[in-house]
């Protein structure tokens, strides 16, 4: 195939582009696993933070962002889906909705720090929930609630029109096929956007830091009341000490960090392939 | 049973501003195919979407007039529309499984009834696909995806879904408008055996599927019923008439 020269220079900017994104990701992660991969070991995952940095591992960090993420989802997936089913399905077109709409919009732009403050006044304060899990998963759900709310309109509104009308001909309410129709068919697209917004949610640090998240916690949580800590705040309080050693086990906790994003990431791609494929064949 | 299906008075419907279907008022004789046919947007898939009130999705749509379906309103509040559209099925221009297996699809309008009685759904679904044609094509693959057959198992699918909860009349909207000459021949040959069962009212580009297969017609132009008669005396109609002249495709 011959190329002409107008296409042969978008080419190479595009590849150029491209380029310079993977190798600043490379970067990042060579200087990552060169400061923190000696700190990585099973006695890293396995120990409580301590003063001494050769002693201190992310136990209770790992388990608390473990826990938070599990607990924001439990909230965050019902109100967002029902938030999402009723736009779709149930919404007349007025002015309020159109409004509220690019309200919801608006609200997965604000930045991560207001929804902690928010949670602060809310969650921790007014309803005296304390620096609760319980705080801490509120508050991230209403952070993460716009992503599920957009991703799960797109796949309510990717069910096609005509399958939902062989439904209803065959005489289904619409809650029917809501519940038969919609519901399976969504599932995959749903899933993808929930597994990414939590995704998203176990990477936050700063709302966590304005509703007062104890960095130093040597125990595991015990119930949704109880004070915790997250993989993103230990990171945070290790890079903001003096010593080196600190920074070294910084770089160990990030890259936990990474590797259970990036695992989720995968996981949202395979369970979407792997629906689609099921409802297409 | 009574002689005719549908009785419609004065049926009138808008979109918006547009006026689908002006003034219509027809009796559709009962125990016979009934073709509807006319150039497109000429109404006659809204008329036909108005008899089982698929009409009612659509939004800013309103019907005005009176529709007797075994001579109960349609439109009275205390008929549903959901157990009308139980007794009038519906087949659409382009075949719409569920992606679903092929037992599933069949099955689904029992499901929704709350039928659990998992002997009485597996005899009826393999009745339904004989009723269709279907069942030597799939008997053995009904736990197979819907989506991996033909356009016209497809489509004999959908038919075999609809008669599945026994309706009393099938709407069929250009059911074979996408199939190829075979399918189409497959399912105007179920059609003139399931026309002794069920009755059957059809929208069709085709001419020639009208005057094969049905027994009235009704011919619709801009939104008005110009003609409704037995299928012979339509097709003899001299091109003095607008009927006539759209048969000889002299317009349109």
């Amino acid at each position: 195939m011959k190329t002409d020269k107008p296409t042969a220079v978008f080419l190479m900017l595009a590849l150029f582009s491209f380029s310079f994104a993977v190798a600043m990701l490379l970067i990042l992660l060579a200087s990552i696993i060169n400061d923190g991969f000696s700190r990585l070991t099973w006695q890293f995952l396995t120990q409580f933070p301590s003063r001494n940095p050769e002693m201190a591992g992310i136990l209770s960090s790992w388990v608390g962002s473990f826990y938070l993420m599990i607990l924001t989802g439990i909230i965050a997936v019902p109100l967002g889906v029902g938030a999402a089913i009723y736009f779709e399905k149930y919404a007349k077109k007025s002015r309020f909705n159109y409004l509220m709409e690019i309200n919801i919009g608006t609200l997965a732009g604000v930045p991560s720090i207001i929804y902690g403050l928010l949670g602060l006044a809310l969650f921790v304060r007014i309803m005296s929930l304390g620096r609760s899990l319980l705080a801490g998963a509120l508050t991230l759900a209403l952070l993460i609630l716009p992503i599920i709310i957009i991703a799960s309109r797109e796949a309510i509104r990717n069910v096609p029109s005509f399958i939902q009308d062989g439904a209803l001909a065959l005489g289904a309410t619409r809650l029917q096929v809501i519940r038969s129709i919609i519901m399976p068919l969504s599932f995959p697209g749903i899933l993808t956007g929930v597994i990414l917004a939590l995704a998203r949610a176990i990477v936050e640090t700063a709302p966590l830091i304005a509703i007062g998240a104890l960095t130093y916690i040597a125990f595991l949580p015990e119930g949704i009341l109880s004070p915790f800590t997250t993989l993103p705040i230990q990171i945070f309080n290790w890079i903001s000490r003096p010593q080196v050693l600190f920074h070294r086990n910084a770089a160990a906790a990030i890259m936990v960090l990474i590797s259970i994003t990036f695992f989720l990431s995968i996981v949202a791609v395979l369970l979407r392939d792997y629906f689609n494929q099921k409802n297409n064949t | 049973m009574e002689k005719h299906i549908f009785e419609i008075s004065n049926l009138n419907i808008y979109y918006h501003d547009f006026h689908a279907v002006k003034n219509v008022s027809v009796a559709i004789p009962g125990n016979a195919i009934t073709a509807i046919i006319g150039a497109s947007g000429c109404g006659k898939s809204s008329f036909l979407r108005s008899m089982n009130r698929m009409n009612d999705f659509i939004p800013a749509s309103k019907t005005t007039g009176q529709i007797l379906f075994h001579g109960v309103n349609i439109h009275d509040p205390l008929v549903s529309e959901v157990s009308l559209r139980r007794r009038v099925g519906m087949v659409f221009q382009k075949p719409n499984p569920f992606p679903f297996s092929i037992f599933d699809n069949v099955a689904y309008g029992l499901k929704i009834q709350n039928i659990k009685d998992k002997t009485l759904i597996s005899e009826r679904v393999e009745e339904s696909l004989k009723r269709a044609f279907l069942w030597d094509e799939v008997k053995d693959r009904l736990k197979k995806s819907a989506l991996g057959l033909s356009g016209g198992q497809q489509q004999r699918l959908c038919i075999a879904r609809a008669l599945a909860i026994y309706p009393d009349a099938l709407l069929l909207d250009e059911p074979c408008s996408s199939l190829d000459p075979l399918a189409t021949a497959k399912i105007e040959e179920l059609l003139q055996k399931l026309k002794k069962e069920i009755n059957i009212i059809i929208v069709t580009h085709n001419l020639q599927q009208a005057r094969r297969i049905s027994e009235y017609v009704g011919f619709f132009n801009a939104g008005e019923l110009m003609d409704f008669g037995p299928t012979k005396e339509l097709f003899e109609k001299s091109e003095e008439s607008m009927a006539g002249r759209y048969i000889n495709g002299i317009f349109g």
